[in-house]
């Protein structure tokens, strides 16, 4: 089983590179798998990322990307609620990649 | 879209100790990315998963019931419950979850998805279907 190394512990994740228990779920491990990614996570990325982390405390499930972009245009503003946005933010597609920042299990309805 | 389709999405069994009520959900949130046009009806045990307050520390399993205010933001809005089914379980509307969709079109005012209807109304909504899949 893989595992992410921080502060002398030690993460598990799945072969994606999934966090397997949420509730582990550290800021620093964001930056871990962001440098893997060589992407470098800004105030932008985290607004995605920690609004992601209370929508699945609210639903518990990862929304799915038409469900994210709607919802971030609602709460952060019409200018960050579309796909062109946080996909500059995220290429690897916002669900997939920014849950993964944020310790979540991938998307119900990534497919 | 002009090949729309209207699915109905049955629920009969009790939340938990079966993975149906779970899967159902799970397809029903993964069918929405398709556009169609979805509803969702609560029968007989069924009704149960739309209770308020569940908890289930005691039976280890995760409590999925707070997904079910997700519905709103995939646009599924159209939730039936029969009414004789609440009648027979000694509950009321009042005893299930408020759960809402906000219509964009009206700046997002909030409006009930839950639908209590009797099983002749239901019936009725059945028949206008294209698909129907039995959880």
């Amino acid at each position: 089983m893989a595992a992410i190394e921080l502060d002398g512990k030690s993460y598990e994740v799945d072969e994606e590179g999934y966090l397997l228990d949420l509730n582990q779920w550290v800021p620093g491990l964001a930056d871990i798998m962001a440098k893997d990614e060589d992407a470098v996570l800004t105030d932008a990325h985290w607004e995605v990322i920690n609004f992601l982390r209370e929508y699945y405390e609210e639903y518990q499930i990862a929304p799915a990307v038409r469900v994210l972009t709607k919802a971030i245009g609602k709460k952060l503003g019409k200018d960050k609620g579309n796909s062109k946005y946080l996909y500059e933010l995220f290429p690897y597609g916002p669900g997939k990649q920014a849950c993964k920042y944020a310790g979540l299990p991938k998307p119900t309805g990534c497919v | 879209m002009s090949n729309v389709k209207k699915f109905m999405y049955i629920n009969n069994k009790a939340p938990y100790g079966t993975i149906y009520a779970w899967e159902s959900l799970e397809v029903v949130l993964i069918g929405a990315a398709f556009d169609q046009d979805v509803s969702l009806m609560f029968t007989g045990d069924g009704v149960y998963q739309l209770m308020k307050g569940q908890d289930t520390k005691e039976v280890g399993i995760k409590n999925f019931s707070p997904t079910y205010a997700a519905l709103g933001d995939y646009d599924i809005n159209k939730i039936y419950v029969e009414k004789e089914s609440l009648d027979a379980r000694g509950l009321t509307v009042d005893d299930l979850m408020h759960l809402v969709w906000e219509d964009e079109d009206e700046d997002w005012a909030e409006k009930d998805s839950i639908r209590v209807v009797t099983s002749a109304e239901l019936a009725e909504i059945l028949d206008q279907q294209d698909v129907v899949l039995s959880f």
